[in-house]
């Protein structure tokens, strides 16, 4: 699984198991470095996420359809 | 004996906590009609309520006239709710309200209490029934209308706290009698949208009468009916609806919907760096372990004197040699040479004995040999015939006037043979 993909709801999962995983069990050095550099890897391909979205985006349901949504802010 | 005079501000300050002491005082409900209205600069309401026999002053204080929802007006019927207290400049005791609901709506108001309480009966309030809310919801149905600052409140603060989801706005009229059926109706769209995670549903605030369809039976139906979470954001802090019970979430305002909604980006960073840190702490705590166990082993006896180790291999090895030595081809010449040894022995005995018998064997051969010598038959007085040295047989082997001597046991004799006569019968 491409880890570029995924969701950061499903990375950050990975990275608070790791982190779990890491914490409790009493693993061999070898192992615990290579979680140590995925959980990593997950926290940044999170942060990345979070400093590329730039702005949510908006729709609008119209007749049943998906359109652009386009605040009027001279409304009201 | 003298008495002694109160002061009017003493009096004043007895009756004014008498007042408030008074718990029939404290919150009171009082239905009448507003005479004298006047609202001053800074906003506070002044004006008498009265019925056919009575009247009372009354003070809202602008906090409070803020929230009524309309202009009061001289003659109206309205329903006031708070407390009894003194006002001692003018010693004159008055109603501080809190609240003002016109009495034509109490009518709705009492359809509100009724439908409350028939619905909570029916558990569509229950805890049990609430659905948890999405921790990072991709997609979030907002049913509200598409030009009103509920809208624009939820796209701004959720645009800030958590930029990865999408909103889809069911753009949906809010007040007004066909609001019902809408609300109900984009209600079930969006929840059979797989694309959505959750429901928000919202409007700004207004009157009793503008909220109402939020109060109506069948948008509570709809909302206990969805299968996605439905947050409720109906009015203002103070305006409960059917609509917020019902819900999964209450929140105050729309605002306060889009902040529940979605996590905030900030903490979200926060609990990132977080994570991170612990790992770094728990990988260094591993390595500091390891390190730790390396040099305990270091200082194990058997590494810090090794010859230890090698003393217990070289028993071993000893033990091994030994058994080793056992097998050793050397050991098996020697006893192999010993073995041949003794065969040889044998072998030499018995060629020894079988020499023996044949010396014994050659010996009466000779003892017979001897007893054969012709000279031995001389000497028995036989005589014996030789040709030219060599003995004869037959008396073919000699012709008339050859020479023969005859050898006799005390000398020799030379003859002549005259005449030879051959035997008719030769015995053989």
């Amino acid at each position: 699984m491409s880890k570029e993909k995924q969701s950061f709801e499903a990375s950050l999962k990975e990275l608070e198991q790791i982190v779990k995983a890491l914490e409790s069990g009493d693993l061999p050095l070898e192992e615990a470095v290579k979680k140590y550099e995925e959980g990593i890897k997950f926290s940044q391909h999170c942060q990345n996420l979070l400093k590329e979205a730039e702005s949510v985006l908006t729709k609008m349901m119209k007749n049943g359809e998906e359109t652009d949504f386009e605040l009027n802010n001279n409304e009201e | 004996m003298e008495r002694k005079a109160l002061t009017v501000t003493a009096l004043t300050r007895y009756i004014k906590y008498k007042f408030d002491h008074d718990k029939h005082l404290e919150d009171v409900l009082l239905k009448g009609e507003i005479s004298n209205f006047k609202r001053n600069v800074r906003g506070h309401f002044y004006f008498t309520l009265k019925d056919d026999n009575a009247q009372i002053s009354v003070v809202m204080f602008a906090s409070k006239a803020r929230r009524v929802q309309f202009m009061p007006k001289e003659g109206m019927n309205v329903l006031l709710r708070g407390n009894i207290s003194v006002y001692e400049v003018s010693g004159s005791y008055q109603l501080y309200a809190d609240t003002m609901e016109e009495v034509g709506l109490g009518n709705l108001y009492q359809a509100y209490l009724q439908l409350k309480e028939q619905l909570e009966k029916q558990g569509l309030f229950d805890e049990s029934h609430k659905k948890p809310l999405p921790r990072f919801p991709r997609q979030i149905a907002v049913l509200t209308s598409a030009t009103g600052a509920a809208v624009r409140d939820i796209i701004h603060i959720i645009n800030r706290r958590y930029p990865l989801c999408t909103l889809l706005i069911y753009p949906t009229t809010v007040q007004g009698e066909q609001a019902k059926h809408m609300i109900v109706e984009n209600l079930q769209a969006a929840d059979q949208n797989p694309d959505n995670d959750l429901i928000i549903l919202g409007r700004g605030g207004g009157s009793i009468e503008d909220l109402w369809a939020f109060n109506e039976e069948i948008v509570a139906r709809a909302i206990y009916e969805t299968k996605l979470p439905v947050i409720a954001a109906v009015g203002h802090e103070t305006d409960f609806t059917i609509a917020d019970f019902v819900a999964d979430k209450r929140a105050p305002t729309p605002s306060g919907a889009a902040e529940i909604a979605v996590p905030d980006q900030h903490v979200l960073l926060r609990d990132l760096h977080n994570h991170q840190t612990r790992l770094h702490d728990r990988l260094n705590q591993i390595l500091t372990d390891k390190h730790r166990q390396v040099r305990q082993l270091a200082e194990r006896y058997v590494l810090k004197e090794p010859a230890r180790l090698l003393h217990t291999a070289e028993q071993r090895l000893d033990d091994l040699m030994h058994r080793l030595q056992m097998r050793h081809p050397e050991k098996q010449l020697v006893d192999g040479k010993e073995t041949l040894r003794k065969t040889r022995t044998e072998l030499h005995r018995a060629f020894t004995r079988v020499q023996e018998l044949k010396q014994q064997k050659l010996e009466n051969l000779e003892n017979r040999l001897m007893s054969l010598d012709p000279r031995r038959i001389v000497d028995q007085g036989y005589i014996l015939g030789k040709k030219d040295g060599r003995i004869i047989k037959s008396i073919h082997e000699v012709a008339p006037g050859d020479t023969l001597e005859l050898e006799l046991k005390d000398g020799q004799l030379e003859t002549k043979v005259i005449d030879k006569k051959k035997k008719e019968h030769p015995y053989e």
